[in-house]
């Protein structure tokens, strides 16, 4: 009996359609995954890079290559312990014009200019951060090999832990990205093209429940957040050692809150167009602010104060930063940024619904 | 049978358009008995597909009154739904289901029907049945959209246009399915703007144009209205003045005489007497002959002399040189429209 219900039958075209086309199920699964994998290993924990500086040649200039020399010496034989905050610098020697040359047209961020012992002038552009760091790296080697003796005592803890790097925080943002793409893509655009196609009038006219329809896109959505979900966990904890601090349950609860926000929305978008550009545009206008401002790649905090209020209601923002609570952080249901997300998330859903169902346009 | 399988009232539906609202549907009546095939003819834009999408409870009349098997839109719509079935123009199915699968969704919509298998024989898609649906002509297409609307083992099946971009070989397929049909006692509601083919499958059809029914009847009947059985048209060389169309129905047998873009119409009882007399007549004002056809009334002639313009204008208004379909069937219209008013 089960078997043959309108709502069962509906979710299970809904699966061999999107089962049956590669290219969809590689832009849901495979494309996450390689995006995780390639910024993953882009940002990976790397020694800092070495600065790069040239020497403009002259009298004078012999000692600074020496005193930079006995530096880089010093940082090759202590490779085993962090050597503390100053790279390897590469020196390169150059006649003035020539080194005056190169820092205009931008090969090199900083020019050693030596004026007699004991005396550098430094030629850079201070709106370059690498520039600044270059000439605090070459003038701390030179003053010290001058003989500086620095007066207090400074101790530099390295943190390279599983859990605070870039691509832990990656992970719970294309989690949330996922099932953000997810809802619009698979709810809204799903809809309009149905629309588009004359089949949701052809639906119409037959006796079939409508609130079955709309249950097994949900059923379908929800059935595809799975194996998502679980891709890009199973990628961060075997690919890149990511800890799971939370628990997996909260994980998964936050993600089908949120999920269902999204496919909320997608049938708001979907609930009067009737063109791919409507649809496409009004996709992009959601999705966009959210791609921007949710704090997926970057962290959100970095925006302005008074745009916070705005990124804090995103459906986006509530979801990535709950995940990462849960997943980095291990907080529980109990904590009030987590219930806070999940009501967020859920008056997202509930609120859509609502209203997408009062504009929806059926024939 | 006492309740009619339609009956509309009044029927009416405007839309909001850049000068003022559009009167797609203006007064319609119509009553479709029980077990007939009745067809809705007219050129594009008639009104036909919102007339239909009315009684399919797809579009709400503006004013007017819609009984479906006894029953009102307003009042019961699940039980309606039950109890048709509807094609409708131009539905693309999702690619990736095959014509078995498709059919099982549907048939899972409705409490009573045929069998999935017997709506693939109805419409002879055996062959076909474990096919995805992107592997089907435009014709197997369409037969499975009427597949879809025999499902549920309708008591009336809605047809919008069904044979509409088909070639000739899977308009007569499809033109069995609906023979069959209506063998079968069931009442079938089709639009179409080919004549040829209301006239092979319609028990009734009614003419649609500018949103108001101008003639409803058999198609014989229509047809008879016209008087004579036969058509001759031809087209004269010589001078360019244009003969007097009085003096061309005063032609022995000739019924009625009109100008056309390119020659001259006659509607005529007997041709074996009105051809010899066009000749004469042709011989008396010096004009030569440069082409006569003679042909059997359609109700393509129903509909020109009705209302004085070509069912199918898009494909007229090329034939005769008029550049694109288009333009000629704009000018056709604002033409018509203003003689009219």
């Amino acid at each position: 009996m089960l078997r043959n219900s309108p709502f069962f039958q509906l979710y299970l075209a809904r699966l061999r359609e999107f089962v049956r086309q590669p290219a969809r199920i590689f832009w849901v699964y495979g494309f996450p995954l390689l995006l995780a994998t390639v910024l993953g290993f882009a940002f990976q924990s790397r020694p800092p890079a070495p600065i790069q500086a040239d020497l403009a040649d002259g009298p004078g200039a012999e000692e600074v290559q020496r005193a930079v020399e006995a530096h880089n010496a010093r940082l090759s034989e202590s490779m085993a312990t962090p050597a503390g905050p100053l790279p390897t610098i590469h020196l390169a020697v150059h006649s003035p014009e020539e080194a005056l040359k190169r820092l205009k047209t931008g090969r090199t961020p900083l020019v050693v200019i030596p004026e007699g012992a004991q005396s550098w002038t430094y030629r850079y552009d201070p709106t370059r951060p690498e520039a600044t760091a270059a000439r605090q790296a070459v003038d701390d080697v030179l003053q010290e090999a001058a003989g500086r003796i620095n007066p207090g005592t400074t101790r530099d803890v390295l943190v390279t832990e599983p859990g605070s790097r870039y691509i832990d925080f990656l992970i719970p943002g294309l989690i949330g990205l996922n099932a953000m793409g997810g809802g619009l893509w698979g709810v809204g655009f799903f809809l309009v093209n149905l629309r588009i196609a004359k089949l949701l009038k052809c639906y119409v006219a037959t006796p079939m429940p409508r609130r079955d329809f709309l249950g097994a896109i949900l059923a379908a959505r929800l059935t595809f957040l799975m194996p998502d979900l679980g891709a890009l966990l199973l990628l961060g904890v075997l690919g890149f050692g990511m800890p799971i601090h939370g628990s997996l349950w909260l994980v998964v609860l936050l993600d089908v809150v949120g999920a269902l926000a999204f496919a909320g929305i997608g049938l708001l978008i979907a609930s009067r167009a009737a063109t791919t550009e409507t649809v496409s545009g009004l996709m992009n206008l959601v999705m966009m602010p959210m791609w921007l401002l949710s704090g997926v790649f970057f962290s959100s905090e970095r925006f302005p104060a008074v745009i916070q209020p705005l990124i804090q209601a995103l459906p986006l923002t509530q979801l990535v930063n709950a995940l990462r609570m849960v997943i980095l952080e291990g907080a529980g249901i109990g904590q009030f940024e987590v219930l806070m997300a999940l009501g967020i998330l859920a008056a997202w859903a509930v609120g859509t619904f609502w209203l997408a169902l009062r504009l929806f346009k059926w024939s | 049978m006492a309740v009619p399988a339609i009956r509309v009232k009044d029927l009416r539906k405007q839309y909001p358009g850049r000068d003022g609202p559009v009167h797609a549907v203006n007064g319609v009546d119509l009553e479709i008995r029980r077990g007939e095939c009745f067809g809705l003819l007219g050129p594009n834009g008639a009104g036909k597909t919102t007339t239909v999408e009315i009684l399919e409870g797809l579009k709400r009349p503006t004013s007017g009154e819609v009984e479906v098997l006894g029953l009102r839109w307003e009042d019961d719509p699940a039980a309606i739904r039950e109890q048709i079935g509807v094609t409708l123009q131009e539905t693309r199915f999702p690619d990736k289901e095959t014509v078995r699968e498709l059919l099982t969704v549907f048939r899972s919509f409705y409490r009573q029907g045929v069998t999935v298998d017997e709506a693939i024989q109805r419409v002879s898609l055996e062959s076909k049945a474990n096919a995805l649906i992107e592997q089907l002509s435009g014709g197997q297409q369409q037969r499975l959209a009427v597949a879809v609307g025999l499902i549920g083992d309708p008591e009336i099946l809605f047809l919008d246009e069904p044979t509409t971009g088909l070639d000739p070989q899977s308009r007569r397929q499809l033109w069995d399915v609906v023979l069959e049909l209506r063998e079968r006692g069931r009442t079938v509601v089709l639009t179409t703007h080919y004549m040829d083919e209301a006239q092979r499958l319609c028990d009734r059809v009614a003419i649609i144009d500018y949103g108001k029914i101008i003639a409803m009847g058999s198609p014989a009947e229509l047809i008879a209205r016209l008087g004579g059985d036969h058509v001759i048209e031809f087209a004269v060389g010589g001078v360019d003045t244009p003969l007097n169309p009085e003096i061309l129905a005063g032609l022995d047998s000739v019924l009625s005489a009109r100008a056309d873009a390119d020659g001259y119409s006659l509607t005529a009882g007997e041709p074996h007497r009105a051809i010899p007399a066009l000749l004469d007549a042709l011989e008396d004002l010096g004009r030569p002959l440069l082409r006569l056809t003679t042909r059997h009334v359609s109700l393509e002639d129903v509909f020109v002399s009705l209302t004085g313009r070509h069912l199918r204008e898009d494909a007229d208004a090329e034939a005769n040189g008029h550049g694109n379909g288009r333009g000629g069937r704009w000018r056709r219209r604002r033409r018509s429209r203003s003689a009219a008013g």
